[in-house]
């Protein structure tokens, strides 16, 4: 068993991002990426490098659109965990993405906001951004369950 | 067995179209059933679209894509073979996880149909398609040919 928080606090504190990564499975199959931020100290810089298995349809040349949602909830999971100290992986709740622009074959980076963050629920906003953060391709904003499952 | 040879042939054709595409295939994403009116689709379990390793649960973004696909390959049904949407926007709720070592489905279908704009809805389910995992509502807008060049 893998206790996540304190993995990811092992990792923040070993400046360690690509134990980041490794952490969970369907992160590691999309090639979600972990860094330090250059823009903010102690921050993290979440980025989607390009794959040809990222595309939705065939020829389109366009990131899948359910893929641009799943990173942002992914990315916003992270950012809690890292921010936040949740004491639990955050359990999503519900997410509603904004369809922007076309995610074009290139790099995608998530911006994280935790409007806020209570004992048992966090409100997040996340966008999506490829060459400009002022032009985002997706914007989204969900709620993340941050108590205990009740089994537990 | 009750299925005449057109239907078996066109889910053939929309299996084949629905499969193609390069993400849908890495999760592993497959059209199951093409209903007049819906379409049902799954995404098999495996260990890699785990999203807790402490659970074992399916990452709420595998369904996520499972749906958006899923209610596009909807809409394109009802709009036709040619037709061009892109997605507006889309809303789940996660209202269970879904049963580690289970397939999740989706329902969807497309249950309006504008001149500019397609509404669709899906649920999602593992096991029993009265007890879901997930719920989601979508709008697309159909490109006309002008943009659709763009």
């Amino acid at each position: 068993m893998v206790d996540l928080l304190n993995e990811v606090h092992a990792a923040r504190d070993a400046r360690d991002f690509d134990r980041l990564g490794g952490l969970i499975p369907y992160a590691r199959l999309i090639g979600m990426r972990f860094e330090a931020d250059p823009e903010e100290p102690d921050g993290l810089c979440i980025r989607l490098p390009y794959r040809e298995d990222l595309i939705g349809r065939p020829g389109s040349g366009s990131l899948h659109g359910g893929l641009l949602g799943a990173f942002l909830e992914h990315a916003a999971i992270m950012q809690i965990l890292w921010r936040a100290e949740s004491r639990v992986l955050p359990r999503i709740i519900n997410f509603h993405v904004d369809y922007l622009r076309r995610g074009a074959q290139q790099e995608t980076y998530a911006e994280v906001d935790i409007r806020r963050q209570g004992r048992r629920v966090a409100n997040v906003h996340a966008s999506a951004w490829q060459t400009d953060p002022r032009r985002p391709v997706a914007a989204a904003r969900g709620h993340f369950l941050l108590s205990p499952p009740e089994a537990e | 067995m009750s299925e005449s040879l057109a239907e078996s042939v066109s889910l053939e054709q929309a299996k084949r179209l629905f499969e193609g595409s390069p993400h849908g295939a890495l999760l592993g994403l497959e059209l199951v059933e093409l209903g007049e009116s819906y379409l049902i689709a799954r995404v098999p379990y495996r260990p890699e679209l785990v999203g807790n390793p402490e659970t074992g649960h399916m990452h709420g973004g595998v369904i996520t894509t499972l749906i958006d696909q899923s209610c596009g390959a909807a809409v394109i049904r009802q709009a036709g073979p040619d037709a061009r949407i892109v997605t507006l926007d889309l809303r789940v709720d996660h209202v269970r996880p879904a049963e580690p070592g289970h397939a999740v489905y989706a329902r969807c279908e497309c249950y309006r149909m504008a001149r500019e704009v397609a509404f669709a809805r899906a649920v999602a389910y593992d096991t029993d398609p009265d007890r879901p995992v997930a719920t989601s509502m979508s709008a697309f807008m159909r490109l006309q040919e002008e943009s659709a060049r763009g």
